[in-house]
């Protein structure tokens, strides 16, 4: 059974995507694994362990199961200041 | 709220005429402008991009930290997003404690954590036009989409 998910993009992401954001149809069961679904889909250059994940606005372990509806943002190493 | 991302520009003159605390003599700032120069390169302006809903969590998460564990009565933090040149200020905090003590310890938690956690990404834009996304690089090389 696919999910349908919100998936937002920032900055490198952002570029490498070429959109900041979409609806994606997946059958992976984890953040870690619609990451891997994605990386290989688009070609983003960022392994998994350089970056966070937030699933409906909250950072989650890679572990965290995705559920239909969810939003999910992949957080590429961060520089504010 | 006491953490907020702004699109405009700070004024950290305004923001300090209305911080006082008739309760505080110890009063902290920080300022953080863009420089000039970033690891040997000529910076001529800088991009933030945020993902707000959660940078304002866990910025007032940290806010909240920082009342837990020193002796102050008052913090603030406001964060830049889009383009900024060169002098701008791109983040601002601001404490208020009875002593300087607590004040200072507690401003410099603000923005250590700040500048580690909150889900906020700096492009830089060199003299010459190219430009590229701070800390973004994979080992083996500059990330894609990046120019030099």
């Amino acid at each position: 059974m696919k999910k349908s998910l919100h998936v937002r993009y920032f900055a490198v992401l952002r570029e490498q995507r070429g959109l900041g954001e979409e609806r994606v149809s997946t059958g992976a069961a984890t953040a870690a694994e619609l990451y891997e679904e994605l990386r290989a889909r688009h070609g983003f250059t960022l392994r998994a362990d350089r970056l966070r994940v937030a699933v409906n606005d909250e950072f989650e372990p890679w572990g965290a199961a995705i559920r239909d509806g969810d939003s999910v943002v992949f957080i590429p190493p961060v520089a504010g200041g | 709220m006491a953490f907020r991302m702004t699109g405009s520009p700070i004024a950290p003159a305004a923001l300090v005429e209305g911080f006082g605390d008739p309760r505080c003599g110890g009063l902290a700032f920080f300022e953080g402008r863009v420089r000039d120069l970033n690891e040997g390169r000529a910076v001529q302006a800088l991009e933030y991009e945020a993902y707000v809903p959660l940078a304002e969590k866990e910025g007032e998460r940290i806010l909240a930290e920082a009342r837990g564990r020193f002796e102050i009565l008052r913090a603030e933090c406001v964060h830049r997003t889009g383009r900024l040149g060169l002098g701008d200020v791109a983040v601002w905090v601001a404490v208020a404690a009875v002593h300087r003590g607590a004040a200072f310890d507690a401003c410099r938690y603000i923005i250590d954590e700040t500048k580690a956690r909150l889900p906020i990404w700096k492009k830089e834009h060199y003299a010459g036009g190219a430009s590229e996304w701070i800390s973004c690089a994979e080992r083996d090389g500059p990330a894609a989409g990046t120019t030099r």
